[in-house]
């Protein structure tokens, strides 16, 4: 395991990665021993090339993985390329990783939440327009996973060769389009709730106020009877009739 | 979409009002809208309740007329257009589908879908044999017999797609159609309705759901009545190039 203590914070999210991979190739290793640019074939026929990995990656990973006895030199195919084999170490480490949940103890930082956490109140940002274009960038980024989805549905159904990397990949994209799809449902959220939040403000501001008409009650009766309104929801008209 | 744009528009909406009331209660749930959908093309309308969208589709269908503004649909004005031409218009040429799916339930699959026909002055038999082939080229041929309380509420809906487009219609309204499927259901008749945009129909599909309109050309967005943003198919056929390089 890696220590994540040793990491910057920054490359938080590149130890997340880096955890997947190294499950990812005992995964594929699982199947049979394989050569190192074999892996990175594979595993990115697998996940569609939506996080490729180069072959630097790969060989510093199995580096590692060997180093804590997870996987083992092999020898070498008939074309002189080092095989890896998955230990028995590995194996109990792969089928430990299947059990285990993705740990959300620690979410990764989103720029997106950042984003919108500093614009709320921030002077000339129009926070609605900033959600307005992301909004536009997200269904957009949607448009196309679920072209790309008919695509591979189409594939699957018209029982093209690489079925099951066809599938993986379906998965992927699906994971894409949920994904996308909960920042969308986030985003007309936040807008619904910035605009709930803005008319009880205006409410609120306006209440206090005498009605022009009016001269207007004395000084200091005006902010209890302001309080008043809007904690009773009753028009400021109603309070001075009262008083009257 | 091979050159759609220099084909004629199936639904061409300018300048479109629609104001209810007056003075103090009035309400403008429509503020100028400008829309062209061509043939091949699906756009989903987007936005918060009371943005419009209905309005948009109820208008588009003439069911109900603006306040100003055009809807032109295969070339006619349906603003200016005799109570008899819409009539004829709305049934040859428009086909709508509710959340409901407002299939007759004394009527089977194939009658329902041959109703419109049959409406149109079409002879029974000839009306039968055009429901069957719209039917048949959905993949929904089994389902010609059944009538709606022997089918799911998808096959519900994917037949009531067909009766939308059956004969020469090719402008579909669809008003929240997978508002009562399932997940994975709603996708099939998405799907469905992709296809009959790829294969020439003009589609105009009003949602509250990301996932569902992600399957349009183009995603508009209303607001208080305006269109405030909308997305176009992006150029590149990927965000993620390495795959699509491969396909």
């Amino acid at each position: 395991m890696y220590d994540p203590g040793r990491l910057r914070p920054g490359t938080y999210s590149v130890y997340i990665l880096s955890m997947s991979i190294r499950h990812g190739l005992l995964a594929l290793l699982e199947r049979g021993p394989r050569y190192g640019s074999q892996l990175r074939t594979e595993f990115e026929s697998r996940t569609g090339s939506t996080w490729p990995l180069n072959v630097g990656q790969v060989y510093t990973t199995l580096a590692r993985l060997e180093r804590d006895g997870l996987v083992a030199p092999g020898g070498e195919d008939a074309a002189g390329h080092t095989l890896y084999a998955i230990t028995d170490t590995g194996r109990a480490e792969l089928h430990e990783w299947y059990e285990r949940p993705v740990d959300r103890t620690n979410p990764p930082r989103d720029e997106l939440s950042i984003k919108l956490a500093m614009a709320v109140g921030a002077p000339g940002v129009d926070i609605r327009a900033v959600i307005q274009s992301q909004r536009h960038a997200t269904i957009q980024a949607m448009q196309d996973y679920t072209r790309l989805k008919a695509q591979a549905l189409a594939a699957i159904e018209s029982g093209k060769a690489h079925e099951r990397d066809d599938v993986a990949w379906l998965l992927v994209l699906e994971q894409l389009i949920f994904q996308t799809e909960a920042e969308a449902r986030w985003l007309d959220h936040c807008e619904a709730r910035l605009v709930r939040l803005s008319r009880s403000a205006v409410s609120a501001a306006e209440e206090p106020g005498p009605p022009p008409e009016e001269s207007g009650p004395p000084p200091a009766t005006t902010p209890a009877s302001g309080r008043v309104a809007a904690a009773t929801n009753e028009p400021p008209r109603a309070i001075r009739l009262r008083r009257r | 979409m091979p050159d759609q744009h220099t084909q004629r528009p199936v639904l061409q909406l300018e300048k479109l009002v629609r104001t209810h009331g007056s003075g103090a209660t009035e309400v403008h749930a429509l503020r100028g809208i400008d829309l062209a959908v061509h043939p091949g093309e699906l756009v989903a309308v987007m936005g918060p309740s009371g943005s419009g969208k209905s309005t948009l589709l109820t208008l588009a269908g003439g069911l109900d007329a603006p306040s100003s503004g055009r809807v032109i649909v295969e070339g006619t004005d349906l603003t200016t257009a005799s109570r008899k031409q819409l009539a004829a218009l709305r049934r040859r040429s428009i086909g709508y589908v509710f959340q409901d799916y407002n299939l007759i339930p004394a009527l089977t699959a194939a009658e329902n879908v041959a109703l419109p026909r049959e409406l149109d002055g079409v002879s029974a038999r000839k009306a039968r044999a055009c429901a069957l082939a719209a039917l048949e080229e959905m993949n929904l041929g089994q389902l010609a017999d059944r009538f709606p309380d022997e089918m799911s509420g998808g096959q519900q809906q994917r037949v009531a797609i067909a009766r939308a487009l059956v004969g020469d219609r090719r402008l579909v309204l669809a008003d929240e159609p997978t508002g009562a499927l399932d997940s994975e259901t709603g996708e099939s008749v998405l799907a469905l309705l992709r296809s009959r945009c790829d294969a020439g129909a003009a589609g105009i599909l009003v949602t509250h759901e990301p996932r569902f309109a992600a399957w349009a050309d183009r995603v508009v967005f209303l607001r208080d009545g305006s269109v405030v943003d909308e997305t176009m198919r992006s150029g590149a056929d990927s965000l993620l190039s390495g795959r699509a390089a491969g396909l």
